[in-house]
C-alpha cells in the first residue's frame, strides 16, 4: 500500500509542532483515500522522536539522524528527501510552510518534476478521488482550488490551521532507521545561528497589535502594558515595523506574520487587506479606532470607536483593577 | 577587468498593485486592466543587491522576466536603476505556467544566457505569493540557494556569505554560482532619476519567445501546457459573520474589560 508522506520539521531535538498538525490531517485522508500515513525526519540526535510521530498518527517513520544533517542544509536534506521519494513513491508529500518548508520544499519539488502549492489552508478529497490544495491568493482576496497532474501531489501547509490527533500512546507504527554513506550538500555551508527569534508571534494566544494610529515609538509602552497583564504579545502593522519602531518579528500581514491567537486586539489599525490577511483567523477580533468607517471594524466581532489615547489608559486601569495586578 | 566581474542575474515579474486591483466577485477574476503593473516590490531589494554587488566588484547585471508584453515596462524601470541588459520572455506559449513551468523557462533563459555568477529573486510575488520560483530555478541550474537573506556579508569571486532571515536567522556560506531570494530588510532601492527614466526609453528590452528557449527545453514543458498544477475553481472567501458589535462611550472599557477576561481565562 502506498502512502501519504508528512515531512517531519526539526530543527535542534525538538519537532516543529506543525509536523503533527499534518499528520493529523493525513490520517483524515488516509482513511478516505485508502492510503497510510508515513513521515520523515532527519536531523541529529532526533530517534526518540520516531515514536512521537507514530502516537500522532503516522504508520511508518523514516528516520534520518546523522551528525551531518545537525544543520539545516537545503542540499543536502533535498538530496535525502528525493531519494526517499523515489524509492518509497508516496501519492503525496506535505511539508510545513515554515521558512524553512518554504525554502526546501520547491527544491525537492523541482527534482521531482512534480506539482506544489504553496501555503494551502485546506485540503479535500474531490468526488473522483483526488486532492483538492486550497490556497489563498492575492492576499488572501481569493481562494484558489488546486489540482496537481503529476506524482507526488506536493503542498506545503501552514502552521496552526490543521488539527493534530490527540497523542495515542497506545498507536503502533513502524520505524525505519536510515544509514547514509555519504552526504552530498555540495556549495552550501552553514556556519551557525546568528540570532534567535525574538518572538514567537504565530504561537501566541493573544496579541495585542498597535497600527498607524499611534503617534510615535514610546506609545508602544501602552499596547505592552495591556500585553503584559493579560499574557499576551504585541503586534503590529507594517508601517510601524517600516518605521523601525519595532522590529520585523512583530509584523502581522502577508508580508509578516500569519496569526490565529485566541484573542486580538486591534489599535489603530484601518485593516488594510494586507494586515487582515495576517489574522483574520483569530477566534476574537476587538478593533479600537477613530473611524467608525475603519475597515477593520467590518472584520471585528467588538468594535470600539475611540481615540486609543483615551480608551487604552482607562482599559488598563479597569483590568488592573479586577485582576488585581499592578504590572 | 570587466571580464572577472560579476555576471548577475535578476528575476522580476510585473504584478498589479495589489492595493488597487479589483476583483470580479462573481468569477473571482483578477481584473488586471484595473490597476498599472509595478515591479512586484521584493524584487526590487533582489535588483538592488544586484547592483551593489556590480558596483562594488565591477560586472553585468541581467534582469529577466516572464510575461506578458506590458512587463516590458518594469524592465525598462530596471534598466533605468541601473541594469546592464533586460530580456523580456513573452509568448502565448509561456502563459499560464505554474511555479514549476515558470522556474523551467526561467532556468532555460539563464541557461541560454551561459556563465552567471548570482541569480536574485524576491522572496515570493505579491500576486502568486508562493516564494517558490526561487529555489525551483536554483535547482533546476543545479546551484545551491538561501532563501530569505537579509544581510549579505560578505562576497568574494568565488562565494557569499549570506543571513537567512527563518525566524531564527542563519549564516549560510554559498559557493558561487548560487542564487538568493531576498527579503524587504536587505536594503533600501534606489530610485531611478528623472534622466535616468529618459535614458532608458531608448535602451532595448529583448524580446525572446518559447522558440529561444527550445534549444535548451521543450516548449510543451513550459507555459500552461507544461504546468503540473491546476487551478480548478476560484472563489471568494464567504464574508465572515463577525459579530461587529459597535460600541461608544464609557461602557466600553468596562464592556471590553470583561470580553478580554472572559478571553484569558478561557484557557
Ligand atoms: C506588498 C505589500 C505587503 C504588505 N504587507 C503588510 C503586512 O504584512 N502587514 C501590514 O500591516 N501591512 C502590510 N502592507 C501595508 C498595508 O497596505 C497598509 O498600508 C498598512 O497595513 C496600514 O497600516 P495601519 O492600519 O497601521 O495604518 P493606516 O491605514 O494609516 O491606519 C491607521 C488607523 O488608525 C486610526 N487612528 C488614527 N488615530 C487614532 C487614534 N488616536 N486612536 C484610534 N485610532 C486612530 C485611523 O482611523 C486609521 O484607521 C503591505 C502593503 C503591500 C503593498
Ligand atoms: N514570471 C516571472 N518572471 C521573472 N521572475 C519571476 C517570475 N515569477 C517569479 N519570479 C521570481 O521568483 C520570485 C518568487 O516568486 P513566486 O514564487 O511567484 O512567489 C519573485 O520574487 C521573482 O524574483
Amino acid at each position: 500500500m502506498t502512502g501519504i508522506l508528512i515531512y517531519a520539521e526539526a530543527n535542534g531535538p525538538e519537532i516543529h509542532p506543525i509536523s503533527f498538525e499534518l499528520l493529523g490531517k493525513a490520517r483524515e485522508l488516509a482513511e478516505k483515500l485508502g492510503l497510510e500515513v508515513w513521515s520523515v525526519a532527519l536531523g541529529c540526535r532526533i530517534s526518540d522522536k520516531a515514536s512521537e510521530l507514530i502516537y500522532h498518527g503516522a504508520d511508518r517513520v523514516y528516520i534520518y539522524d546523522d551528525e551531518r544533517l545537525r544543520d539545516l542544509n537545503v542540499v543536502a536534506y533535498k538530496n535525502v528527501l528525493v531519494e526517499l521519494v523515489r524509492e518509497t513513491k508516496p501519492e503525496i508529500f506535505l511539508l510545513g510552510a515554515t521558512p524553512w518548508g518554504r525554502s526546501l520544499a520547491p527544491r525537492v519539488a523541482a527534482a521531482l518534476d512534480t506539482g506544489l502549492t504553496a501555503d494551502c489552508i485546506d485540503l479535500q478529497v474531490s468526488e473522483n478521488g483526488k486532492l483538492i490544495q486550497i490556497r489563498p491568493a492575492f492576499t488572501g482576496n481569493i481562494l484558489a482550488h488546486i489540482e496537481t497532474v503529476s506524482k507526488p501531489v506536493m503542498a506545503t501547509i501552514r502552521y496552526r490551521v490543521m488539527k493534530k490527533l490527540p497523542r495515542d500512546v497506545n498507536r503502533r507504527g513502524e520505524i525505519i532507521v536510515r544509514r547514509l554513506e555519504e552526504i552530498d550538500c555540495d556549495g552550501i555551508k552553514c556556519l551557525g545561528k546568528v540570532s534567535e527569534r525574538g518572538i514567537s508571534l504565530a504561537d501566541a494566544e493573544i496579541v495585542v497589535a498597535g497600527g498607524r494610529g499611534l503617534k510615535k515609538k514610546e506609545d508602544l509602552k501602552m499596547l505592552e502594558e495591556l500585553a503584559n497583564l493579560i499574557g499576551g504579545v504585541v503586534g503590529a502593522s507594517r508601517p510601524l515595523v517600516e518605521e523601525g519602531w519595532i522590529s520585523k518579528d512583530h509584523q502581522v500581514g502577508f508580508s509578516g506574520n500569519v496569526v490565529k491567537p485566541k484573542l486580538y486586539i486591534a489599535c489603530g489599525i484601518s485593516g488594510s487587506p494586507q494586515h487582515l490577511a495576517g489574522m483574520r483567523d483569530s477566534n476574537i477580533i476587538i478593533a479600537i479606532n477613530t473611524d467608525p468607517s475603519a475597515p477593520i471594524f467590518r472584520h471585528a466581532d467588538y468594535g470600539v470607536v475611540a481615540d486609543l489615547y483615551d480608551f487604552m489608559p482607562k482599559l488598563i486601569n479597569y483590568l488592573k483593577e479586577r485582576t488585581g495586578k499592578t504590572a | 577587468m570587466s571580464n572577472q566581474g560579476f555576471n548577475i542575474i535578476v528575476l522580476i515579474k510585473q504584478v498589479p498593485d495589489i492595493e488597487k486591483v479589483r476583483f470580479d466577485v462573481e468569477t473571482g477574476r483578477i481584473d488586471r486592466s484595473s490597476a498599472p503593473g509595478e515591479t512586484n516590490p521584493f524584487d526590487l531589494h533582489a535588483l538592488e543587491a544586484g547592483l551593489q554587488i556590480k558596483e562594488r566588484f565591477g560586472g553585468l547585471v541581467t534582469v529577466i522576466s516572464m510575461g506578458p508584453r506590458q512587463a516590458e515596462s518594469s524592465l525598462k524601470d530596471a534598466l533605468a536603476r541601473g541594469a546592464d541588459r533586460a530580456i523580456l520572455l513573452t509568448d502565448a506559449r509561456l502563459a499560464g505556467a505554474d511555479t514549476i513551468a515558470t522556474a523551467k523557462a526561467l532556468a532555460a533563459a539563464i541557461k541560454k544566457l551561459g556563465k552567471f555568477d548570482l541569480v536574485l529573486c524576491g522572496e515570493k510575488t505579491v500576486d502568486g505569493d508562493t516564494g517558490q520560483v526561487g529555489p525551483e530555478v536554483a535547482e533546476l541550474l543545479g546551484v545551491p540557494h538561501a532563501a530569505y537573506v537579509c544581510e549579505i556579508r560578505e562576497v568574494t569571486r568565488d562565494s557569499v556569505k549570506v543571513v537567512s532571515d527563518m525566524g531564527d536567522k542563519y549564516l549560510y556560506e554559498l559557493k558561487l554560482p548560487a542564487l538568493l531570494t531576498v527579503t524587504r530588510e536587505l536594503n533600501s532601492p534606489r530610485l531611478p532619476t528623472l534622466k535616468d527614466l529618459l535614458r532608458a526609453k531608448r535602451l532595448n528590452v529583448e524580446i525572446w519567445t518559447a522558440d529561444h528557449l527550445s534549444e535548451i527545453i521543450p516548449v510543451n514543458q513550459l507555459g500552461f501546457q507544461g504546468s503540473k498544477t491546476k487551478v480548478v475553481k476560484v472563489v471568494i472567501p464567504s464574508t465572515e459573520h463577525r459579530k461587529g458589535l459597535i460600541l461608544k462611550g464609557d461602557d466600553a472599557v468596562e464592556k471590553i474589560g470583561e470580553i478580554i477576561l472572559r478571553e484569558v481565562a478561557g484557557g
